[in-house]
């Protein structure tokens, strides 16, 4: 520009624009900055001859290091299993009624079975576990099991699934359908009955005939449930399909049953072994059974592991 | 650019050069001085240096389930340990206490006896003169020094200079070498430290620190104190004609002159023969005669030379002296002179000293009475509550029974109101529910414990206390009202 002058108070050329009087000094860049512009330039080449720079048509350059972020969370993710290696190590190894013996090996099985659970089961279960009432979905915390409370029981269950057809080892009853069976009259009566259980209705001789006749062979002639077929426990408090009359009379004219699925091939089976303790964790854990052949030393062993950090059994 | 301007053709009229807003730094090289000052600067010295080094390997026995490390920063376990006392982290405000004790207690300190802190006992001049004594010790006293600094770079300054440096490197990494050994037991993190086992972040910390030492000892010096120091600065707004300096008496000096033209013209004089003395042994390099500034650090060096001067040539001590501006006043004006007492007890003094008192006394007495044990409850809010088989309802809680004695300790917790309320937990079985439950807690710990609490089935919502009681002869406790959830209102 023709305007460039220099300015008499500080010795520095104008850049030659002029507004209303004011014009703009052509101050250099102080030399550290410059330099330090070129050095950046001089690490971008080498940044980009390292590591994934220019896009091309399906991907980017690789880069000479060879560097990616699926690759490094790859290499993280083996770390952290690294870490983890001999805790699994030993909770593989370990039976599953013994794990209670270890305070440290279930700490770290229930803290894991708990990352699991939220990534796997809260879509039904709820992420406090507490199911959906009403709905079917059981709650995990209570002292109500289908299938059974102890540790053995809830890895079976995770294990194999319910009512899945994928497996011939997998939880499988059916409650029939009693729609034409029974009259209306009948199944009010049948509902009056279990209702009467749990002391919500007055006797009714009908219905206590009926539920002889029909129910008893799965749900118990007190109606308190079978767990080998996932009978539910009639007279409790517990009511998973909820205890109206109307949801009632509905489960014997056209049950439903849960279903979960099995996940021994979508888990490792140390993560469903984290997940059984975690389950059991929750406060209606219950204690294994111990078989009558079991020598006494070890069911003693069992009955300690419980009394100190299992859940009330 | 010239030749630019030359081709526009224009006229470029050349600014004279502005005055120069930076000097350069003047090398400080301290005379040699003993005098009763300089003996008092080598106590605190000593006192405070020794303090430094040596109160981590003070051992204080705390039984076995605590370190036995009198002062110690457990940054790993939380804990604070100083001799007797042990600081968990939610009593921080005891360390905050302290810290404003330290803040008031500089207040205090300045208005009775000025910058003394800056002239005794702050690391920076602490670790200054301890440099100042080695630059003596390796090229000789001011002269010397002086004379080395002008000389050219030939071997022997090279080897003195290297030699020089090497102490100084040696007792900057003493010093952060001994910083470490606070936050760690002592004995071990020696061991481990020259294993090369320790923690990355101690040999980090003790690079850094042997750097600053380093640095700000062994070449900043007095310029720490005089452009980087934010306290010095503050204590300006401090000091007032009642605060004490170090002055140079002008009305008694001036004007200044040799011993012989004072024997020439005999009475034209005052009492200072201008010979340098005060300047020569001032670790800043200020010159005290020019009045009192931010350079000054009180360190009284030039009045024990300026005393020794005038010892020499029979005049009275105290040309340079500790003195506040109201008593020079006084002192000019030919008044007897006011008791250094007068000076200690004014209002201000007093009134720091009460709000420093009080703080101390207020931490002492919390410290007496603070509680060993505390519980904290926080109630599961995911299920707020859930029904049992037979029923009734049950809530979960999340206690943390804190016990902070060095012992494992019997802990009670029970159940105030909630009728027909029980407890059990992750460790005690639902046939064993209670109204209380007893835990055992570890020494030095926190146990968190999973509570279930269960209550009949007609139970509404409401609330109820949790109550922490020690199983011992202290019967320290603790309780907490917390909510019982239950279905029917929401």
């Amino acid at each position: 520009m023709e305007n460039k002058r220099i300015d008499e108070a500080t010795g520095t050329e104008t850049v030659g624009h002029e507004w209303d009087g004011i014009e703009e000094l052509n101050t250099p860049l102080p030399r550290w900055w410059l330099w330090t512009f070129y050095l950046t330039i001089i690490f971008a080449i080498g940044y980009v001859i390292a590591y994934p720079a220019i896009p091309m048509v399906s991907k980017a350059t690789e880069g000479m290091l060879g560097w990616s972020s699926r690759g490094q969370l790859a290499d993280e993710m083996t770390a952290a299993d690294l870490a983890r290696q001999d805790f699994r190590e030993q909770l593989a190894v370990t039976d599953l009624n013994k794990m209670t013996a270890d305070p440290q090996l279930l700490q770290q099985a229930v803290a894991g079975g708990a990352a699991a659970f939220k990534v796997n089961c809260v879509q039904c279960h709820g992420s406090g576990a507490a199911g959906v009432q009403d709905l079917g979905y059981p709650n995990l915390n209570d002292d109500d099991w289908l299938w059974g409370g102890d540790i053995e029981s809830i890895h079976y269950s995770i294990t194999y699934g319910i009512r899945q057809p994928e497996d011939n080892d997998m939880r499988q009853s059916i409650m029939p359908t009693f729609d034409g069976a029974l009259d209306s009259e009948q199944i009010n009566a049948v509902v009056d009955h279990v209702l009467s259980l749990s002391g919500k209705a007055e006797i009714n001789p009908q219905g206590e005939q009926l539920f002889a006749d029909n129910c008893a062979a799965c749900h118990g002639p007190d109606g308190t449930g079978m767990r080998i077929f996932g009978a539910p426990n009639l007279a409790d408090a517990i009511w998973l399909r909820g205890d109206r009359r109307e949801a009632i009379s509905s489960q014997i004219l056209h049950p439903k049953m849960g279903a979960m699925p099995a996940w021994k091939d979508r888990l490792d089976p140390v993560t469903i072994k984290m997940l059984a303790a975690y389950v059991h964790s929750l406060g209606g854990g219950e204690e294994t059974v111990v078989p009558v052949e079991e020598p006494a030393a070890d069911a003693q062993g069992a009955a300690e592991g419980g009394a100190d950090s299992d859940g009330p059994a | 650019m010239r030749k630019a301007q030359q081709k526009a053709g224009l006229t470029v009229t050349v600014q004279p050069d502005p005055e120069q807003l930076y000097a350069s730094r003047k090398a400080v090289h301290n005379k040699r001085i003993d005098g009763p000052f300089r003996r008092f600067k080598w106590l605190v010295m000593f006192v405070t240096l020794a303090i430094y080094y040596g109160t981590p390997w003070i051992r204080w026995d705390r039984g076995p389930y605590a370190p036995d490390q009198a002062v110690l920063v457990d940054l790993a376990h939380r804990r604070f340990y100083m001799f007797g006392i042990e600081i968990w982290p939610h009593e921080f405000y005891f360390v905050a206490g302290l810290l404003i004790m330290a803040g008031i207690g500089l207040f205090l300190v300045t208005s009775a006896v000025g910058r003394a802190w800056c002239g005794y006992a702050c690391p920076q001049t602490v670790w200054t003169d301890l440099f100042q004594h080695v630059d003596r010790f390796v090229d000789g006293d001011r002269n010397a020094r002086m004379r080395l600094d002008a000389a050219p770079w030939t071997w022997g300054k090279v080897l003195r200079r290297a030699f020089k440096w090497l102490i100084y490197l040696t007792i900057a990494f003493w010093t952060g070498g001994a910083w470490i050994m606070y936050f760690a037991d002592a004995p071990t993190l020696v061991h481990d430290f020259w294993r090369g086992e320790a923690a990355p972040v101690a040999y980090i910390t003790v690079a850094v620190l042997t750097l600053t030492t380093f640095t700000l000892g062994g070449f900043m010096r007095e310029q720490v104190c005089i452009y980087m120091c934010p306290w010095p600065r503050i204590q300006t707004a401090l000091m007032d004609e009642k605060s004490l300096l170090v002055t140079y008496k002008d009305w008694r000096g001036e004007p200044r002159g040799s011993l012989k033209k004072a024997e020439k013209s005999p009475g034209e004089y005052g009492d200072c023969i201008d010979c340098q003395q005060c300047v020569a042994v001032c670790p800043t390099g200020w010159d005290i005669r020019k009045g009192p500034d931010i350079s000054c650090i009180t360190c009284a060096l030039c009045i024990d030379a300026c005393d020794r001067v005038m010892k020499d040539i029979g005049r009275p001590r105290g040309l340079i002296d500790y003195a506040t501006l109201e008593d020079c006043k006084a002192e000019a004006a030919g008044e007897p002179p006011r008791p250094p007492w007068k000076t200690l007890l004014r209002p201000r003094t007093i009134a720091y000293f009460l709000i420093w008192g009080s703080i101390g006394m207020g931490l002492l007495f919390m410290l007496g009475v603070r509680s060993h044990t505390d519980l904290t409850v926080s109630p599961d809010r995911n299920p707020p509550y859930m029904l049992l088989s037979d029923g009734s309802i049950r809530n979960s809680y999340t206690l943390r029974l804190r016990n902070m004695e060095s012992r494992p300790r019997e802990m009670e917790v029970a159940l105030e109101g909630l009728p027909g309320g029980l407890m059990w937990s992750d460790t005690i079985a639902r046939e064993d529910a209670a109204r209380t439950q007893v835990f055992t807690v570890p020494a030095d710990a926190t146990l968190p414990v999973r509570a279930y609490v269960m209550a009949p089935a007609d139970t509404g919502a409401t609330e109820f206390t949790f109550r922490l009681t020690s199983l011992d002869e202290q019967r320290e406790s603790d309780s907490v009202v917390t909510g019982f959830t239950a279905p029917g209102e929401q």
